[in-house]
Formats: structure tokens, C-alpha cells, sequence
């Protein structure tokens, strides 16, 4: 299923050490023994992320001579991350059409009743917005 | 800690519910950019995609309102309705959305507006939908390749 393939690609990115294993093969190749050096975890833990990201097609391992280097298919990577930085991009527009419509809006809309500088009875109750 | 006056938009994906959080900070008081959200004069002018035409039905944004409103584009039209489950002026805006082509399908939102002082809000808008497909769509929605194109190419990256 094409849609659980993408919630797995989503997912495999969401744990911090995931991407941060993928931010480095992004700059080349590593064996898992490498990939394990910087962390505070053991080689088996970072087999069991690697797992995650080799399940969900964002990194694959060949036989190299003696080494099975670690390879991110980068491609995979790049349409994920393009699809959310488009997303964002989108929401980012509209919010810059929206921050213009913010400056060119009066500053106060001038018959609101907590402008007011008489109020109509002290003893009406509700001092905020209760009404609308 | 420096303000500056633009923060680009920042979104996340939650792994474990199907959700997508945006947060956003704007140059503008609450009640301003409550306003903004629930005035359809001012609505249409912002929220909209550009290449689209934004016409309101109807947007009534109080707490037990509704609202629906079409986008269009020469003769393609894509309608879009939900209710106002809970609306606090200045505050909050609790609200269902449904997008007509999937009228089966329902994200619930909730749109938080923070005072963060000097007269600028923090924007939090939350989308929880029913599926991790739907959020999935929900994402790539609006692509230059369309989504189906889009799964199309991850399926031959994936080589499924």
C-alpha cells in the first residue's frame, strides 16, 4: 500500500537519532560500527534503527569486500522532505497574505463596548467577552 | 532571546496520532488575528490558495455555527464545510473540516492563539484526522504532482 509506505518513511523520520543517522549518510556511506561511534547506545540499538529506516526504503546495505556500508536512498528522502517543505511553504503564504492582511486592518474597531468609556451599569456582571 | 519580526512557518508531523501541527507567530495582537479568522471579508483574502478563487458560502464563527466555502479555478470547483464546535474570542477555535470530495472524511482542528507580549501572537493550529493516509494526503495536498502522482513515485522509489 502506497499510503503506508509513506506513513512509514514518516514515521522512521520522527525519532531524532533516525534523522540524525540519515543527516549523516546524507554525506556519504558508513557501516553500522561507525554509525554507532557518536552515540551513547549500543551497535544493536543502531541495527534496530537501521531496520526502521531499511523498512521503510530510506537506506539500503550492500556487501562491500568484508563491509556492509550503509547507503541512504536518497531519493526516497528527498521526495519526503520536499513534500513537507512544500506543505509548509503553503502555510507560510498564506500567513504572509494573512500578516498583510493584519497591517492594513484599523487598529482598534472603534464600537467595541470595552472601549467604551462610560459603562452602560456598574452592575451589569460579565466584564469580557461573553458575548460576541 | 531576540524577537525579529518574521518567523517563518514551522510544522510537525506527530509519529504516533495522524495530526500536523503548524506554529506561526504574527505582528499583530490577538484580537486582531482572531478577526482575521472569522471575518469573511477578511478571510478571503488570505486564506485561499493563490492560483484559487475563495468564495464563502456561509461563516458563521461562533460555538455551535458552521461555515462552507468553495475554491475555484476555471470550471474545476472544490467545496469545503465544517461546524464551529467551540469558538472564545481571542482564544480559541475548536472546528471540524471536511474537503466535499471526501465527504466521508472529517479532520478535527483546533487554532490556539497565544499572547506572547509586544503585541504579537503565537498561532497554533492543529489538524487531527482519522487516518495516517488521511494525514498523509493531508500533507501532499496541494502539490505540483498531485498526490496520486506523488504515491505513484514513491511506490517506484520504494520498488513496490
Amino acid at each position: 500500500m502506497p499510503a503506508d509506505a509513506l506513513s512509514r518513511v514518516f514515521s522512521a523520520l520522527a525519532d531524532p537519532t533516525r534523522r540524525d543517522m540519515v543527516a549523516r549518510l546524507a554525506v556519504g556511506d558508513a557501516t553500522v560500527n561507525e554509525l554507532a561511534e557518536p552515540y551513547d547506545v549500543s551497535v544493536q540499538a543502531v541495527s534496530k534503527h537501521l531496520r526502521v529506516l531499511q523498512d521503510a526504503g530510506l537506506v539500503s546495505r550492500t556487501r562491500v569486500a568484508q563491509r556492509r556500508p550503509v547507503h541512504l536512498e536518497a531519493e526516497v528522502f528527498d521526495l519526503m522532505t520536499k513534500w513537507i517543505e512544500r506543505y509548509r511553504r503553503q502555510a507560510e503564504e498564506r500567513y504572509r497574505r494573512l500578516d498583510d492582511v493584519l497591517r492594513t486592518m484599523p487598529e482598534e474597531l472603534p464600537a467595541r463596548p470595552d472601549h467604551n468609556p462610560a459603562p452602560p451599569d456598574p452592575s451589569d456582571p460579565p466584564p469580557r467577552g461573553t458575548s460576541r | 532571546m531576540t524577537t525579529t519580526s518574521t518567523h517563518e512557518t514551522e510544522i510537525v508531523a506527530d509519529p504516533r496520532v495522524p495530526l500536523v501541527r503548524i506554529v506561526r507567530e504574527f505582528d499583530a495582537p490577538r484580537a486582531k488575528v482572531f478577526r482575521a479568522h472569522t471575518d469573511p471579508e477578511l478571510i478571503v483574502k488570505w486564506l485561499g490558495p493563490r492560483d484559487l478563487t475563495m468564495r464563502i458560502d456561509h461563516y458563521d464563527c461562533r460555538t455551535g455555527g458552521s461555515y462552507r466555502y468553495l475554491h475555484s479555478r476555471n470550471d474545476e470547483e472544490y467545496g469545503f464545510h465544517g461546524c464551529f464546535h467551540e469558538v472564545r474570542p481571542d482564544e480559541v477555535i475548536v472546528q471540524t473540516f471536511t474537503f466535499e470530495g471526501y465527504p466521508d472524511s472529517v479532520a478535527l482542528e483546533r487554532l490556539v492563539l497565544e499572547d506572547i507580549g509586544n503585541g504579537r501572537t503565537r498561532l497554533t493550529a492543529t489538524s487531527l484526522v482519522d487516518s495516517f493516509e488521511s494525514r498523509d494526503a493531508f500533507l501532499a495536498s496541494g502539490m505540483e504532482t498531485g498526490i496520486n502522482e506523488g504515491y505513484e513515485r514513491l511506490d517506484e522509489l520504494l520498488g513496490a
